[in-house]
């Protein structure tokens, strides 16, 4: 358990591929899955590449979330960790027994169950967008048209909030995703969606909705401050990961052809595609991050109290021993136990709900256009290396 | 086989529910887990294990002298 055998290394963010995660972080997982970090701030903490690891530290109730102890191995995004996401309601960023507090308040609302009774809805929204964009014709942007709108309505209309206001939390959430934000940027961004939130709960305490704000706002114990604060994290969340999930799975099946036509002909084989997609792509390409609270030992590493993990979830669901020729998109697989949604009690809130609408959205799009192609080269799909979350940030498609 | 589910330790994330709903559901209230059936017979052994192993908060566990554990090797 020496931690001087191994050089600490700085996170690699360049892709040499756009589906692979950088190849580094597969050459480390291999030999050394657990190994010193260098972050930009100083502190020499860890990288978590290996699938066993990762799993063990996320469900490890010695690791925290809580911002104020966590490093960051993104330069850009030290002064926003100390000043702009400790907000009240940030839940995520939480330990129990205050996280637990605001995960029983909401869990309720993202059940298995729950997320069914969206279906018939969310085949609506898929449906009217297709619609669009047959009567608009080809080409076009995908992402504008089909992989953006369809979970931010969804999202918006869940919580609450007006869907004609998308264009403003669109921006803002796009500012609090980039890697290259100013830290001006990022505060103006935050501080005018939680305005703009903070006026919606108001509005919801004084004129209560069918809806999950109004819900909150009428029937528990959440101050203003944290409920706008929940629902940012909310919007935010709702719509960026599955936006990215269907823009970049989309790409992925397009130059996968005998994948794609699986996911299209065969229904019963969409349930399995999903995992796999989510699995191979891993949007969420940078951490989740943690803290150690106490000295914990891990496959023969001490990691000591103070220091921070960044743990690639990328990286380990890539690992070949959990998942047989890991680099292989193969819809077949049974890809159920990747940690894309994390694992331990932080794993996604939403992930059923955009379970449901990949399920959805997915098949209807390549039935709709059975000829659907790249308007252009794929090198020339703008990859969103330079945002928290990982995607395309447009996919020019034709039929 | 049968099933321990501590509420308590429960996130409601749902997987159970996903991996095996004939045997698992979840609260309306605040989505933690409820079993439809903590007994479940010995052909879902394979089933109910792979969903305890997804759980992601360590909330689902076998009882002990679980008979089913063996027969995974066979």
């Amino acid at each position: 358990m020496t931690e001087a055998t191994t050089r600490p290394v700085t996170l690699p963010l360049t892709r040499e591929r756009p589906f692979d995660p950088p190849d580094a972080l597969g050459l480390w997982r291999d030999e050394d899955p657990i190994r010193p970090l260098a972050y930009p701030d100083g502190h020499q903490g860890w990288l978590v590449t290996g699938y066993a690891a990762a799993r063990a530290i996320l469900a490890d109730p010695r690791f925290s979330t809580r911002i104020e102890l966590l490093h960051t191995p993104l330069p850009q995004r030290a002064m926003q960790f100390r000043n702009t996401l400790r907000r009240p309601g940030f839940f995520l960023r939480l330990d129990p027994p205050d996280h637990t507090r605001y995960r029983r308040l909401l869990a309720g609302q993202f059940t298995v169950r729950r997320m069914k009774g969206l279906e018939p809805r969310i085949e609506e929204i898929t449906r009217d967008h297709l619609d669009a964009m047959e009567r608009a014709g080809a080409p076009t942007d995908l992402v504008q048209a089909f992989a953006l709108p369809i979970p931010s309505l969804v999202i918006c209309e869940l919580l609450g909030v007006p869907y004609a206001d998308r264009e403003k939390f669109q921006r803002d959430s796009a500012v609090l995703l980039s890697l290259n934000s100013s830290v001006e940027q990022i505060e103006a961004a935050m501080k005018d969606l939680l305005d703009y939130l903070d006026d919606l709960v108001r509005r919801k305490r004084a004129e209560p909705d069918d809806d999950l704000v109004s819900g909150l706002a009428t029937e528990t114990d959440l101050t203003d401050e944290e409920l706008a604060g929940v629902t940012t994290l909310l919007l935010i969340a709702g719509h960026e990961t599955t936006a990215n999930m269907l823009g970049l799975g989309t790409f992925a099946l397009l130059r996968n052809p005998e994948q794609l036509a699986a996911v299209r002909d065969n229904p019963e084989a969409v349930d399995h595609a999903v995992e796999e997609l989510l699995r191979y792509l891993t949007v969420i390409h940078i951490g989740p991050l943690r803290a150690a609270l106490e000295d914990v030992e891990i496959d023969g590493r001490l990691i000591r109290a103070g220091e921070s993990v960044t743990i690639s979830v990328a990286a380990a669901n890539r690992d070949p021993e959990r998942f047989p020729e890991p680099d292989q998109l193969d819809v077949a697989r049974p890809a159920s136990g990747h940690l894309t949604f994390g694992h331990g009690i932080h794993q996604c809130l939403g992930q059923q709900l955009a379970r449901t609408e990949m399920r959805i959205a997915y098949p209807a799009l390549l039935r709709r256009f059975p000829g659907l192609r790249l308007a252009v080269p794929a090198e020339e799909i703008p990859m969103r290396t330079d945002m928290a979350i990982y995607g395309v940030h447009r996919l020019p498609v034709t039929w | 086989m049968k099933i321990i589910a501590d509420s308590g330790r429960c996130i409601g994330a749902g997987m159970c529910v996903l991996a095996l709903g004939e045997v698992f559901d979840q609260s309306e209230e605040d989505g933690t887990v409820v079993l439809l059936d903590p007994d479940p017979p010995a052909s879902m052994a394979g089933a109910v294990r792979r969903a305890v192993q997804l759980c992601p908060s360590g909330a689902l566990s076998l009882a002990e002298g679980d008979r089913a554990d063996g027969e995974s090797d066979t």
